[in-house]
């Protein structure tokens, strides 16, 4: 287990706890009593650690190195995964992958932003921040899908697209806004999942949907609480003041009406019970395709379009 | 009497830039340091006499160029709302004050429709000396209502971009502006109307990566700045120096993102050629037969 810095009083908590099962399992000691009071005690505590989270703990969460990525919850919702590569363009990017796969006996496309789970596997995955060709990639494979009538799914999760040279030579912004503006035309339900990360129009660029939804640990805005501070703030140390101030956590957006709902985690995280989050997240997937699929093709592009024309408070004056 | 002895060569400063002249009356060009009379500036439309740079203008100085004397304001009663009572080191409320203030405008993005050499057009412009030219609910909603008003009154679009992105203080809503743009745009496609994105210095960030990139026709002012990322994050990320000439309009028509360059006094013109090629009548209104 990896903990974080406000999850340090758990740690304390699960070394007196392995502490006592080792007394226990030397057999000498009765300590069945002090186990069950520990145990209450650590469920206690995670409830207060959990259900007070702040802005940048949700950010920490989010990129909980043991956290569940976009192939672990494609591997444990899906069947037959066959993946797609490349943009046909340029190059395969590693940093989205997608592909044709069964969710029982329903055809999906499910795309998502994957991160590496070591530092080779991180740099090979370039850390979940995609390049044009990424985005292309997800695009080829939206149109596919829309024309064999098949329902899309995207996983988002991302720091945020690229900012590199040859991203910027090949197009970052053509591509992000290629696919907005494709997205929002696509002829079969699209449901949008941020399951991480959500920074800004590196998520926007496979997050166009009928339905938006969040995990609970996660954070979906329009630039990185490190990146706000450096800018508004002209120094990297006040990320935690810019993730309050951004209002990025998934009960702000749906507040704010630009999500559909949120997702509930187990206690501590998705990485605490992987299984029995992408359980959840297969249950939910099935269950919105269920209403979507049935809608006049039309009519849900309609209603796309409608729900993101109303995104944005502003006043009139006279 | 050795302070009487010139102890640097070299040292030339032009008689005419040492001129100590009042502000308003003078304009020095920010590349080449050259004066030009206010006045003779405007007249070449804010482009440097001397070495051609384009200074940047203002959204009124573009419905000035472009349209025939008379033209029409849309959608000034739009005005922002701290919804999020966003605070850095200044609260979000004072930035905007402080905006109206010095621009004397409602936000970063103004609508005007009227006619460029008798073809109608409705222009979204925006400004950058409002926050940045940032883009938050209010560029949207304009962009949103703009489009709503070319396919009622049957006129093409053109956006004018001049921003660095997406307003940090509108958060979320600020990010989906970006899908909101894009996606009432497909509407103007498919009722047949032409859209020309025109980008000037600078156009960054998500406005670049939604409706800057969509045009049917993108073009900009020569050297303007266009790119995703800044120039200093991605020298912060490659950690190396970037090639000369990256992210200005002639890298971006180089590697296949413009259509073209326009100089500012041609703009017009080109404008007006391009209305010229588009028929903006509903496609199933009248068959148009070859006879």
């Amino acid at each position: 287990m990896i903990y974080l810095d406000f999850e340090k009083p758990l740690e304390s908590l699960y070394e007196q706890m392995e502490k006592l099962r080792d007394v226990e399992a030397e057999g000498t000691v009765d300590v069945a009593e002090s186990i069950k009071e520990l145990e209450k005690k650590i469920q206690h505590t995670k409830k207060e650690i959990y259900s007070n989270l702040t802005g940048w703990q949700r950010v920490q969460l989010s990129r909980h190195p043991e956290r569940p990525y976009t192939l672990y919850y494609i591997e444990q919702i899906c069947k037959k995964f066959t993946e797609l590569h490349g943009d046909r363009y340029f190059a395969d990017d590693k940093a989205i992958v997608g592909g044709l796969a069964k969710i029982d006996n329903l055809s999906v496309m499910i795309i998502g932003h994957q991160k590496g789970t070591n530092t080779k596997s991180r740099q090979y995955r370039n850390f979940g921040m995609a390049n044009p060709d990424g985005y292309r990639k997800a695009l080829r494979l939206m149109k596919m899908a829309e024309r064999f009538n098949i329902p899309i799914v995207t996983l988002i999760d991302t720091p945020g697209a690229y900012p590199g040279l040859e991203a910027e030579e090949r197009g970052q912004a053509e591509a992000i806004a290629r696919n907005l503006f494709e997205m929002a035309q696509l002829k079969v339900p699209v449901l949008c999942y941020v399951i991480g990360e959500g920074a800004s129009g590196g998520a926007l660029g496979i997050g166009v949907g009928d339905k938006v939804f969040m995990l609970e640990n996660t954070w979906y805005t329009v630039i990185s609480p490190e990146s706000c501070s450096s800018i508004l703030w002209r120094s990297w140390d006040h990320k935690e003041e810019a993730a309050e101030a951004l209002k990025l956590t998934p009960e702000h957006m749906l507040s704010f009406g630009l999500i559909d709902d949120i997702i509930k985690e187990p206690l501590g995280g998705a990485h605490v019970d992987p299984e029995k989050m992408a359980k959840t997240l297969k249950a939910h997937i099935k269950a919105e395709l269920g209403e979507l699929m049935p809608q006049d093709a039309e009519e849900r592009i309609r209603i796309r379009i409608d729900k993101y024309d109303n995104m944005g408070k502003y006043q009139i004056v006279e | 009497m050795s302070w009487f002895k010139r102890l640097k060569e070299g040292i030339q400063t032009a008689t005419k830039n040492k001129k100590e002249t009042p502000d308003g009356l003078w304009h020095k060009c920010i590349r080449c340091s050259e004066m030009t009379t206010i006045k003779e500036l405007r007249e070449h439309l804010y482009i440097c006499p001397k070495c051609d740079y384009h200074t940047r203008i203002s959204s009124t100085d573009y419905f000035e160029i472009l349209f025939d004397g008379k033209y029409t304001r849309l959608f000034d009663e739009i005005k922002s709302v701290d919804v999020l009572e966003f605070s850095d080191i200044k609260s979000y409320k004072s930035r905007l004050d402080d905006a109206y203030k010095k621009t004397k405008l409602n936000d970063s993005m103004s609508v005007a429709t009227g006619k460029v050499n008798k073809l109608p057009l409705t222009v979204a412009c925006m400004d950058f000396g409002f926050i940045g030219g940032s883009m938050g609910a209010v560029v949207g909603e304009k962009i949103s209502r703009a489009i709503d008003y070319c396919i009622a009154n049957r006129t093409p679009l053109m956006i004018i971009s001049k921003s660095g992105g997406a307003r940090m203080m509108e958060s979320a809503y600020s990010l989906m502006q970006m899908a909101k743009s894009s996606a009432k745009l497909t509407l103007l496609a498919k009722e047949g109307l032409p859209y020309f994105s025109f980008m000037t210095d600078p156009t960054t960030g998500g406005v670049t990566a939604s409706y800057a990139m969509l045009g049917d026709i993108n073009f900009s002012e020569p050297e303007a700045l266009i790119g995703f990322a800044g120039p200093r994050v991605i020298k912060e990320t490659i950690k190396r120096d970037l090639p000369e000439g990256f992210q200005t309009a002639e890298y971006l028509l180089e590697h296949g993102f413009l259509d073209f360059i326009v100089h500012r006094k041609d703009l017009k013109c080109k404008i007006s050629d391009l209305l010229g090629c588009f028929d903006t009548r509903k496609p199933d209104s009248e068959l148009v037969t070859a006879s």
